[in-house]
């Protein structure tokens, strides 16, 4: 499986993904610079987490409008699977491949720590490597993670099966205490019509190294790989 | 020279002294004129010049086998094996954040990055010393709530985890809270950048954001006592852009890849003065600097303004002279600006231009090795008594290890570091929380500990043994993760040096540390002196605030403090006396801050974590905390909180209940392990001083014959006090 990362003036966890996937695939995943629009083939895209162009306007706002994600949209369109993570889900939020918003969080302060995640649906390329209602542990990293989208949209995706991942309790449950950015329906992570585009908030790709306290993010990456490879 | 009235006036305006003034008029031969006062006043001013504390610093040890370089760079640079250097330096923002807590934090954030990749290193961890004012002040809530969400706002967005550092209040600081910002990064060892000009005729380059009218004469409000109309200097304040910051880290360790760079140094404190005088003093050389060429976002900037701007992201460097459009390339790339605005002479003289007009012509070696330097009359501090243990009153312990977890100080920090991005880069393989981070060097197995230290109200109350105490418990805490410590940087902040008991701390203090680093082979590398610190007459508590270094070979064998299994034993490692003198349980249970603090035997440091640290890397210790504040209970309760894990311990007879529990003295550590009859005799092989204190395990801590308290409950109090603070309005 070859990888392609968007890397935008400001991103800043493409690293981080970059070595998930290094060790997931034993493969280098290439990097595209925002002007290289017309970058290399790839088996998927993803747009790593950071603060592109500074996100001194709405977060992802400048990016979404970049001509590289006019190309990343195009790709997408075709059916190649593109995963925003953090600002990549803004971004791609932002530029219309997912429906919804990332408000601020309701705390109004920015959020580093791991949280629990359940599984929603295990029928994706992106979960299949999960049990549906599995929990996993993963990191957050994030000032606006607060997702949001009106009340028929919410029930269109949750119909569809296309809520990948929800905050939990580590027993599963979708408390408020769990839900510390405001997410509406405890939603972090959605998928598009086709379940070839995600966008999630938390760092599946922090939590791939025993070192580093949890390693439940493997599975997505293993998963990733099954599908694509 | 005939006294030059109206320029005396003006030069003590700029806060030269009538002496200093007469010296910029001999360097001169003439009366400078107003830019050349500018710089000569932020050049000579406390802030750059180090004028009160450069004759002390100088006897600190900043040498050792593992050092490459030592303090006068931008930073300080270590050897950590596998032709890698650890590049790292603290540094204060205090008098700006004070004035402008989120932008003040912000920058003092970006200026220490600076400091570090501008030496070639990538920043890989920041860390914070952050001291506020009571917690009953008015202001304080806001200048916490202020600062934690600058460094969040400038670290989090340039993508350097913040892994560690410590917060803690004292009336002291209501006038004057402290921000030291501390920044590691890695570099090859053969590729270290740094600030000597050389090369007559190769050009000056000027990179990064543009010039504008802010912070103008930062250096030299940092540089004076505050008093109430500080809310007036909120202008010498800069604004952050740490978007700027992350393209200009990008794009000069790009630069720094290719072999293009003869020089290079950040503009910080006193902007392009004194980085432009920096580099041509290291060189013995001149520059000639063309000021129109600069990058200006204001217009009808003066060239006084261009000199002193404290303007942030910004950067001077000279190039081979081929290497020009390579260069200007890659800033093009990272969209940032380039501009070439002079070039190398060998003349000497710094020579500044706004096009064919010549607004500033003097000598440079004369403003850099003439600068002032002050012996300044100290005092020592008042030796304070020793109290007996026995004749302190003891509280119940449960009740007083209660009040203790929940005091300020000790109170969990989560709110704080919650708000830092302490993960990115993948590579923090020990968290905030604990006694140091671990910081794992990428694609190695290796890893760096990191961890600031002080306990201003030790050197209070015996500077000597402050700084001391200051030096050893860094040491300690890198030591308690497994780490060998290798080196440190040192925040000095402290009062005005013009009173003689307050020079008296700073001079004590230094004398103390200075044992210690020679003790522990702990040299410092890089430093910073943050002097003034003082509002209408009244100074903080003196803070010699440590920034340790250590390496550890291998990061899987690090350990933590949470106490995750049950059935370990619980050991204490050094001797206990019980000293209560200045301690958290004396201040925060009995409202008394009183007597002396504990000794410190560097020997017995030395040797206990010498043994400690073989043990951990040997895999026989599965916990280990180092015992500081509040003592031996304290660090008990906070491994069972952080493990979720309880212990039941038993107080040996033969020692004043309290003072066992919370004393502090110093060079122990509390551990949990599995073969505590294989580590106690490899102890006493050692001479280390061991004392098994019971058994990991349940869900509370138990004292035999004393009481009990859940881990819940303990998590509970020492979680609720910072939120509830800070959500009260």
């Amino acid at each position: 499986m070859q990888a392609a990362i968007i890397v935008f003036p400001g991103s800043n966890r493409e690293q981080d993904v970059f070595d998930a996937l290094h060790r997931a695939t034993g493969k280098k995943p290439l990097k595209a610079w925002h002007r290289d629009s017309d970058f290399p083939k790839s088996d998927l895209i993803v747009i790593p987490g950071g603060f592109s162009y500074g996100d001194y306007l709405r977060c992802g706002a400048m990016a979404a409008h970049s001509p590289i994600m006019r190309a990343v949209k195009e790709r997408a369109a075709k059916g190649v699977p593109v995963l925003g993570i953090c600002n990549g889900f803004q971004i791609i939020t932002e530029a219309g491949l997912l429906p919804g918003a990332l408000l601020t969080n309701q705390t109004l302060k920015f959020h580093c720590k791991d949280v629990h995640l359940k599984v929603e649906t295990s029928q994706s390329i992106f979960t299949r490597g999960y049990n549906a209602g599995q929990v996993i542990r993963v990191p957050v990293a994030h000032h606006d993670g607060n997702y949001f989208a009106d009340a028929a949209t919410l029930d269109r995706l949750e119909g569809e099966g296309r809520v990948a991942f929800r905050y939990c309790s580590e027993a599963g449950e979708l408390d408020t205490a769990s839900n510390s950015n405001g997410s509406v329906r405890n939603i972090a992570g959605v998928l598009n019509e086709t379940k070839t585009v995600l966008g999630l908030m938390p760092h599946p790709e922090d939590a791939t190294d025993p070192l580093l306290g949890s390693t439940d993010g493997q599975g997505f990456f293993a998963g990733l790989v099954e599908a694509l490879a | 020279m005939k006294l030059d009235q109206a320029g005396l006036e003006e030069a003590q305006k700029h806060g030269l002294s009538a002496e200093e003034y007469a010296r910029a008029r001999s360097i001169m031969g003439r009366s400078p004129n107003h830019t050349e006062l500018g710089i000569f006043s932020v050049m000579w001013s406390e802030h750059c010049s180090y004028k009160s504390s450069k004759v002390w610093l100088k006897k600190l040890p900043t040498t050792g086998k593992r050092v490459i370089c030592g303090p006068g760079e931008n930073a300080g640079v270590i050897d950590i094996g596998d032709g890698e250097a650890a590049i790292f330096k603290m540094e204060s923002h205090n008098h700006p954040s004070f004035i402008e807590p989120y932008q003040g934090a912000a920058t003092g954030v970006g200026g220490i990055l600076r400091d570090v990749f501008t030496m070639g290193a990538r920043p890989i961890a920041n860390l914070n010393a952050l001291r506020f004012g009571s917690p009953d002040h008015p202001k304080t809530r806001h200048l916490v709530a202020g600062v934690v969400k600058g460094i969040g706002g400038y670290g989090n967005c340039v993508g350097v985890p913040t892994v560690g550092g410590e917060c803690e209040f004292h009336p002291s600081y209501n006038g004057n809270i402290l921000v030291n910002a501390m920044t590691v990064g890695l570099a090859r060892s053969d590729r270290i950048f740094y600030s000597a000009a050389a090369g007559p005729g190769n050009p000056v380059i000027y990179v990064g954001a543009k010039t504008g009218r802010d912070g103008i004469h930062g250096a030299t409000m940092a540089s004076a006592e505050f008093s109430a109309d500080n809310e007036s200097k909120r202008p010498t304040v800069q604004v952050g852009d740490p978007f700027t910051e992350k393209l200009l880290i990008e794009a000069c360790l790009e630069l720094m890849a290719e072999d293009a760079i003869v020089a290079i140094q950040d503009m910080g404190a006193a902007g392009l003065t004194s980085s432009s005088v920096e580099m041509a003093g290291k060189g013995g050389l001149g520059l000639e600097l063309d000021l129109s060429q600069v990058p200006v976002r204001e217009e009808k900037m003066t060239a006084y303004e261009i000199m002193l701007s404290e303007s942030q992201e910004r950067m001077l460097m000279i190039l081979k002279p081929e290497r020009e459009n390579l260069a200007r390339r890659i800033f093009e790339k990272w969209e940032l600006d380039f501009a070439v605005i002079g070039r190398v002479t060998d003349t000497g003289r710094l020579v500044l231009k706004m096009g064919n007009t010549v607004e500033a012509d003097m000598p440079v070696g004369p403003l850099v090795t003439e600068a002032p330097l002050y012996e300044r009359p100290w005092t020592p501090s008042p030796t304070l008594p020793d109290l007996k243990t026995q004749d302190i009153e003891a509280r119940d312990p449960i009740a007083a290890l209660k009040t203790l977890i929940g005091c300020p100080h000790l109170a969990s920090k989560r709110w704080i570091w919650e708000q830092y991005d302490h993960l990115v880069m993948g590579h923090t393989v020990q968290r905030p929380g604990g006694d140091a981070a671990v910081v794992r060097i990428p694609g190695r197995k290796k890893a760096l500990a990191l961890a600031t230290d002080c306990t201003p109200r030790y050197c209070a109350a015996d500077p000597k043994r402050g700084g001391m105490q200051a030096v050893a418990e860094s040491w300690r805490n890198l030591t308690a993760v497994g780490a060998l410590p290798l080196a440190i940087t040192d925040n000095m902040n402290f009062g005005n040096p013009e009173r003689p008991e307050i020079m008296g701390q700073f001079a004590l203090c230094i004398e103390g540390m200075r044992e210690a680093c020679l003790a522990l082979d702990y040299p410092v590398v890089s430093g910073n002196v943050s002097l003034y610190n003082e509002t209408n007459g009244s100074g903080i508590l003196p803070t010699p605030a440590i920034g340790g270094v250590g390496l550890i070979d291998d990061a899987a064998k690090s350990v933590g403090l949470a106490l995750k299994r049950p059935g370990e034993t619980i050991m204490l490692i050094g001797e206990t006396k019980g000293h209560l003198g200045q301690s958290l349980y004396l201040r925060e249970v009995l409202g008394r801050e009183e007597g002396s603090p504990p000794p410190v035997d560097l020997a017995a440091e030395r040797k206990n974590g010498d043994f400690l640290r073989g043990q951990i890397v040997a895999g026989a210790v599965s916990a280990c905390h180092d015992l500081s504040d509040g003592g031996l209970l304290v660090a008990l309760a906070e491994m069972a909180m952080a493990g979720g894990t309880g212990a039941a311990i038993v107080v040996p007879a033969g020692i004043p209940t309290h003072g066992f529990l919370f004393g502090e003295d110093q060079a122990r550590y509390l551990i949990a392990c599995a073969d505590p009859k294989k580590l106690s005799a490899a102890a006493k092989a050692a001479g280390v001083a061991t004392l098994t204190l019971g058994q990991s395990g349940g869900d509370s801590l138990t004292i035999k014959d004393i009481g009990a308290i859940s881990v819940r409950e303990l998590r509970r109090i020492n979680e609720a006090w910072l939120p509830d603070y800070m959500a009260t309005r």
